[in-house]
């Protein structure tokens, strides 16, 4: 990497921070004939947030799915930690450190906390049957650090609240130890209170120097705790730039036109 | 309409736990047992006494335990949000197998033969469940279709294997799995299996209280704990004891627990554990739940809703291997619309066909539930045709009573 000229570097990229945890280079996904993500490179560091902007339909979440191996990409590579990486299945992303909060929170409804917060990554017992006890005083623990008013650890978690689900979500993401997380869209569903929550949390995990990619249609959301912002139009990358150089109207102007803004006004 | 999502959500944990909330027993399931106490007492006044008696239980037992064993797999494929036509016609073809097997092709009188045609019956009821699961999970073909298809497939084949003529006698020690004049363990094998039972019971709440100690968890309180148990203990011991009221008729032999249904019994086991403790049962349940979430967790849906198609052949084929044995003859018309008593079962037991929840021990019940009022119209003279307008009409008030409990609680 250290080799290459600046001009090869997606823009707003610091030169001086090493490897990056994720380098998505030249992503293309197609579905039929359509290119829902056409060429798209994005990167990120240890200890940074990345806000990934644009209206809905314009390629972030499917991007974002690329890296967390829900869909496999046609064309370019991922890089993890400066490493060619294969990412085919979900289970690949997770070996891989990478863990993603939905959108949707991607709960079995039926199921309770500590059976979600384990889904596909059991706790078993030396029978190896499932170690519910075990399951539910971790779920107990991690769940407690998050939202210590949340307590109906066992109960099935359509019965719960909005922000008790999504801490749910949260806990899964943070219990195994990621060092990449993904966020689509993590206030969409939240009031101003637990949206706060969720912002102090992306600066503790940010702090303990895990990288995050932060999905958002909407820039109020993101511009106070993204490092840098990377918008997209139509499945391409608009461009990338760093938040200490642009005003919010910059990167709407970019969500809306699909241009980079003339810098150095 | 009052708005749900604003009404304040109780703060269970932080109260002493009522009545109703100590036991931890599933009420509906509770509900299912009365119902079916209900129809016990109404039948045996009906008909002056000759529904509670040892030797209609028995039977009811034995009649019981094809159309239940196939419900505990049931349970499983509506879980996942499927369905499986095809297990009456599976059943079938599978006891015509190990009866043509058994009398045409294999030596007869050989002490083997049973074991063989039997272990035959079974992996081909498998494979055919198999291969219906990889239709619905790797080709996408709807559940509906594909076992629609089986149930067509399967039956014709149970016919064409012999041309529609029944195939009969059938080995001796393999009757013994219908049940039979002497398809039953004894008083004394049934005492040991109730024990094995009750100290199971006994095991169960002991290792439980002890694992939540461990993690200093809250118990349920001491009191409920031993009538849970109590009354299991009693349930079995009830059980027992009318198994072995029942004589072998003209000698004073008690009968004892019936074959197919201590495999009824070995079955609902294997697969409450199944469904409960292992990672399969869990995985099946969130597939239920959430099939995108479970795929994005990383589990393997496609594989695992094979699976459940799997094991319901497999269980279609113990079942076959029980109803040939008990009619000693491999007929193609053995387990004709089955699928649906076995549907009904699993569906009155608490099932839900929207997926993702239900429970093998409701199953159970609810083949019981129907299994007697079967039992109950046949004793009462009732005309087949009235049988299937009365099952009709108490399936459609189950699962609507079912709903509305269930609407009211949320």
């Amino acid at each position: 990497m250290i080799g290459l000229a600046m001009d090869d570097r997606p823009t707003g990229q610091p030169a001086d921070r090493g490897v990056p945890l994720v380098e998505m280079r030249n992503i293309s996904i197609q579905f039929g004939g359509i290119k829902a993500v056409d060429d798209v490179s994005v990167d990120l560091y240890p200890g940074e947030v990345v806000a990934l902007l644009g209206h809905n339909g314009a390629g972030k979440s499917t991007l974002i799915k690329i890296l967390s191996g829900a869909y496999r990409l046609s064309g370019g590579e991922i890089l993890i930690d400066g490493e060619p990486s294969v990412i085919q299945s979900p289970r690949d992303a997770k070996m891989l450190g990478i863990e993603t909060i939905y959108q949707t929170l991607a709960l079995a409804e039926n199921i309770d906390a500590p059976g979600n917060l384990f889904l596909g990554r059991e706790i078993t017992t030396r029978w190896g049957t499932l170690d519910d006890a075990a399951m539910e005083h971790a779920t107990r623990q991690a769940i407690a650090e998050l939202n210590p008013n949340f307590t109906r650890i066992k109960e099935p978690v359509k019965n719960l609240s909005g922000g008790q689900r999504q801490s749910v979500a949260i806990a899964r993401a943070l219990y195994f130890n990621a060092r990449i997380l993904i966020m689509d869209e993590p206030t969409a569903a939240l009031g101003p209170h637990e949206t706060r929550q969720v912002a102090d949390l992306i600066l503790r995990l940010k702090a303990k120097g895990i990288g995050i990619f932060l999905i958002s249609h909407d820039i109020h959301d993101v511009f106070d705790l993204a490092d840098r912002i990377s918008v997209m139009k139509n499945g391409k990358l608009v461009g990338t730039v760093r938040t200490t150089d642009v005003t919010q109207d910059d990167v709407l102007g970019m969500i809306i036109l699909g241009k980079r803004p003339t810098m150095g006004t | 309409m009052t708005s749900v999502a604003h009404m304040p959500v109780p703060l269970r944990q932080s109260q002493a736990p009522g009545f109703k909330a100590a036991l931890e027993v599933d009420l509906r399931l509770l509900a299912m047992v009365l119902a079916v106490v209900a129809v016990w007492v109404g039948f045996d006044l009906l008909t002056g006494g000759i529904f509670l008696t040892a030797r209609n239980l028995w039977n009811l037992a034995v009649q019981t335990s094809v159309v239940g064993i196939m419900a505990t797999g049931m349970v499983l494929v509506i879980v996942t949000r499927h369905i499986d036509l095809s297990v009456g016609s599976i059943l079938g073809c599978v006891g015509m197998v190990m009866a043509v097997l058994q009398a045409h092709i294999l030596p007869v009188g050989a002490g083997w033969n049973w074991i063989v045609s039997v272990a035959a019956g079974l992996a081909l009821a498998g494979l055919i469940g198999a291969v219906q699961g990889w239709w619905v999970a790797y080709r996408g073909v709807p559940s509906f279709i594909v076992t629609l298809g089986g149930l067509l497939i399967f039956r014709g084949l149970a016919w064409s294997m012999t041309e529609g003529q029944t195939v009969a006698p059938l080995d001796e020690t393999f009757q013994l799995l219908g049940g039979g004049l002497l398809g039953s363990i004894g008083a004394v094998w049934s005492w040991v299996v109730g024990g094995v039972g009750i100290a199971a019971v006994i095991a169960k709440a002991i290792l439980g209280r002890r694992r939540r100690d461990a993690y200093g968890f809250m118990q349920r309180p001491i009191w409920a704990e031993l009538l849970v148990a109590g009354v299991a203990i009693m349930a079995i011991i009830g059980f027992i004891s009318v198994m072995n009221a029942y004589n072998r008729p003209r000698t004073e032999i008690a009968q004892g627990i019936p074959i197919p249904v201590l495999i009824l019994i070995a079955t609902a086991v294997l697969m409450s554990a199944l469904a409960k403790v292992t990672r399969f049962g869990r995985y099946v349940f969130a597939i239920g739940g959430n099939p995108e979430a479970s795929a994005l967790a990383g589990i393997n849906t496609r594989l695992v809703v094979l699976s459940v198609f799997a094991l319901m052949g497999l269980l279609a084929g113990i079942a076959g291997a029980i109803q040939t044995a008990r009619l000693n003859a491999g007929a193609n018309s053995t387990g004709e619309l089955l699928e649906l008593s076995v549907i009904a079962a699993a569906v009155i037991g608490g099932t839900s066909l929207a997926g993702g929840t239900g429970t093998i021990s409701g199953a159970i019940v609810g083949a019981v539930f129907m299994q007697s009022l079967q039992s109950g119209m046949v004793l009462l003279g009732l005309p087949t045709p009235m049988q299937n307008v009365v099952i009709g009409l108490v399936l459609v008030l189950a699962v609507w009573i079912d709903n509305s409990f269930q609407r009211r609680r949320l």
